[in-house]
């Protein structure tokens, strides 16, 4: 009911609106990339890899004072301790062995914060695949560490001098490459955003998140399933790895955590679902924030993986329909939640992930709940920002 | 009858087709743009509805479209200053902009509106094929209005023939696997797609468009297909520092006629 269809749409988002230039590529993946996953040696690949160099599968964490303080149960699922630092590395590793089976030479990517951009430099070192990643010119400043790891791992980081200068423009020049080069280059997309196949195709890569919560709720509750399930949503594939396994559940609720970043109607702010309206953005039908005209507005958020000014078009459907629930969080409650939690379970989460943590203040539970929050990152990134909050 | 159509009915080759983004270098230079180019001897008119976040577009139009949003530019005023050059010019025009602008003005408002300021056609480049199909394609006719797809290297016969069967007025031929204003020159592998799509005898003209530049390449370009699409080069000419009046006019002849102090010597 929530998967695609077979045009690509989730209700009456997603879809492939794309300029011709680009059909042949994004009508090649569509065409073999179900094919090309279901098969048991990319499968047994796929698994040997994640097993063997992120390291799954990631605990689920039963964090006690955290669950002492707000009188519920609260599972932690780490994706933290994943390689890299973040759930990231689930769809790159899927995405190089895709490109490596259409033959493949060249792999581009966009990243905003970087975390994207490390996990696909990981992935072309991991195969001795040429990597581009376009970044934001503004973003290359204010992350300037990932911008080493990434040219430390060899690849080269280019910056995207257009529009903004962030993370939506680093996705367009990222397009802009492929257009010019058709033949030999993967684009290999961070989240459950762009054109179809990409939101299927990711979502499925990061659903082996929500496949180890299944088997490990089930050996530490003895029900598989959860009552709530917690995640941050900037294009939202953490989330949609998060929820693939329980969409159908219907007794599990499913919350997204967007970022308001000073507030919700303050102008500055990354609220998808609150301030977007329909339309398309990077090939995809979705919610977007845009003016009356039609013009893309510049989201904000103190954590630069939320800042983007759409969501992946399967959240767009989950909300729209009511399935999921939305929740936003500012800058300040995210860093109280990160702090907090810190302090509280000693892990310092990624400040996209400590928006997921403010949303216990928000939503309703009760004391017999088992409420999963998707830990998606570590705060290493991060800790610049927080060093300038420490009190 | 729609002009683009009566364009091609009279008239099958040597068809110079113009690019600019409405608003830009000045919001209220669209007139005299329109009106000079008409001057010149151009055969029809693409206004470029200014993007945000222009996919297919090269640099060269996106930072002219950045530009038009600062100075103001938007659908409503765009539409009004189409309807008062209307008054004034007969020459063919089409829009050119992407698909989330025409939604977010209202589907149906925004073809209606167009036909009533006088626009004769539209190329919405991240349009699908199948969305036109089914959902757009009895409106353009009802609103006599054209639509023009893009073809590219990399198109296969079976979908060239299925763009020529939707499209009405003319076929966007993108000369090259690359986005506008970003190669220069016409290849020999450029030729043999050129000559491969002429061999197929679709029922539309078609235009070259994506790195003509000058007299050569615009000349290749009428060589085989029925015209060329000039955009960035033209963007880069009304950029400078001058009077449109003398900048149009020199440029337009600089495309239409051999320049002998520019021929290479072999």
């Amino acid at each position: 009911m929530y998967q695609v269809n077979e045009r690509g749409y989730y209700g009456e988002f997603g879809g492939a609106y794309i300029p011709e230039m680009l059909f042949p590529n994004v009508e090649e993946l569509r065409q073999c990339y179900v094919e090309i996953m279901n098969e048991p040696k990319f499968q047994k690949e796929f698994q040997d890899l994640l097993r063997d160099y992120v390291g799954r599968p990631s605990p689920l964490y039963y964090a006690k004072r955290l669950s002492a303080h707000y009188h519920t149960n609260i599972y932690l699922k780490r994706e933290d301790l994943n390689h890299t630092g973040a759930h990231k590395i689930n769809n790159t590793i899927g995405q190089i062995l895709m490109a490596k089976r259409l033959g493949k030479t060249r792999i581009i990517a966009e990243t905003g914060a970087g975390q994207h951009g490390v996990a696909t430099a990981t992935v072309c070192a991991l195969m001795g695949i040429q990597c581009i990643v376009y970044m934001g010119a503004v973003d290359i400043k204010r992350q300037a560490p990932n911008v080493s790891r990434m040219k430390m791992l060899g690849a080269e980081v280019r910056p995207a001098e257009s529009g903004s200068k962030t993370l939506k423009d680093a996705t367009n020049e990222a397009i802009r490459d492929w257009i010019n080069n058709p033949e030999n280059t993967h684009y290999i997309i961070g989240s459950v955003v762009g054109p179809h196949p990409y939101p299927d195709m990711v979502a499925r890569f990061q659903s082996v998140i929500s496949e180890e919560m299944k088997w490990q709720l089930k050996e530490q509750t003895g029900n598989e399933n959860p009552d709530i399930i917690i995640a941050c949503v900037g294009g939202g594939s953490n989330a949609a790895g998060a929820y693939y396994h329980y969409m159908d559940e219907k007794e599990v609720r499913l919350v997204a955590v967007e970022a308001a970043g000073h507030g919700i109607h303050s102008g500055e702010s990354a609220a998808t679902s609150v301030l977007g309206t329909k339309g398309i953005i990077h090939g995809s039908r979705t919610l977007l924030m845009q003016t009356d005209d039609g013009q893309i507005i510049e989201p904000y958020s103190l954590s630069a993986g939320l800042d983007y000014p759409g969501i992946g078009p399967l959240h767009a459907h989950l909300i729209d329909s009511g399935r999921a629930e939305a929740v936003s969080i500012t800058d300040q409650e995210a860093l109280d939640a990160a702090f907090f939690c810190s302090r509280q379970e000693g892990i310092i989460p990624a400040l996209e992930t400590a928006h997921a943590f403010a949303a216990m203040d928000k939503i309703k539970y009760s004391e017999k709940d088992v409420v999963v929050i998707n830990l998606s990152g570590r705060g290493d990134k991060d800790l610049q920002t927080y060093i300038k909050h420490l009190k | 009858m729609n002009r683009i159509k009566q364009l091609f009915k009279n008239k099958k080759k040597d068809i110079l087709n113009i690019y600019f983004t409405a608003g830009y270098p000045n919001l209220s230079d669209t007139k005299t743009i329109i009106l000079e180019l008409e001057k010149a001897g151009v055969d029809l008119i693409e206004i470029g509805m200014p993007y945000s976040d222009p996919l297919a577009d090269g640099p060269t139009i996106q930072e002219s479209g950045t530009h038009a949003l600062k100075n103001g530019m938007n659908l409503p005023l765009l539409f009004e200053q189409i309807a008062e050059i209307r008054q004034h010019s007969n020459i063919p025009l089409i829009l050119m902009g992407y698909f989330n602008q025409m939604m977010q003005y209202g589907d149906v408002a925004f073809l209606l509106k167009c036909a009533e300021v006088g626009i004769d056609g539209l190329i919405l480049p991240d349009m699908p094929l199948y969305v036109y199909e089914e959902q757009y394609q009895t409106l353009f006719e009802k609103y006599d209005l054209t639509i023009s797809f893009l073809i590219t290297p990399q198109t296969g016969e079976e979908r060239v023939r299925k763009i020529d069967a939707l499209s009405k007025g003319f076929i966007y031929m993108v000369s090259n696997s690359s986005i506008t204003g970003a190669k220069t020159g016409i290849s020999e592998g450029q030729l043999n797609y050129f000559n491969r799509i002429n061999q197929l005898q679709l029922q539309n003209p078609r235009l070259i468009g994506f790195g003509i530049s000058d007299h050569k390449t615009y000349s290749t370009a009428c060589q085989y297909a029925n015209g060329a699409i000039i955009g960035s080069a033209f963007i880069k000419t009304i950029a400078q520092e001058g009077d449109l009046t003398t900048l149009i006019p020199d440029f337009i002849n600089f495309v239409r006629n051999p320049q002998l102090e520019t021929t290479e010597i072999v």
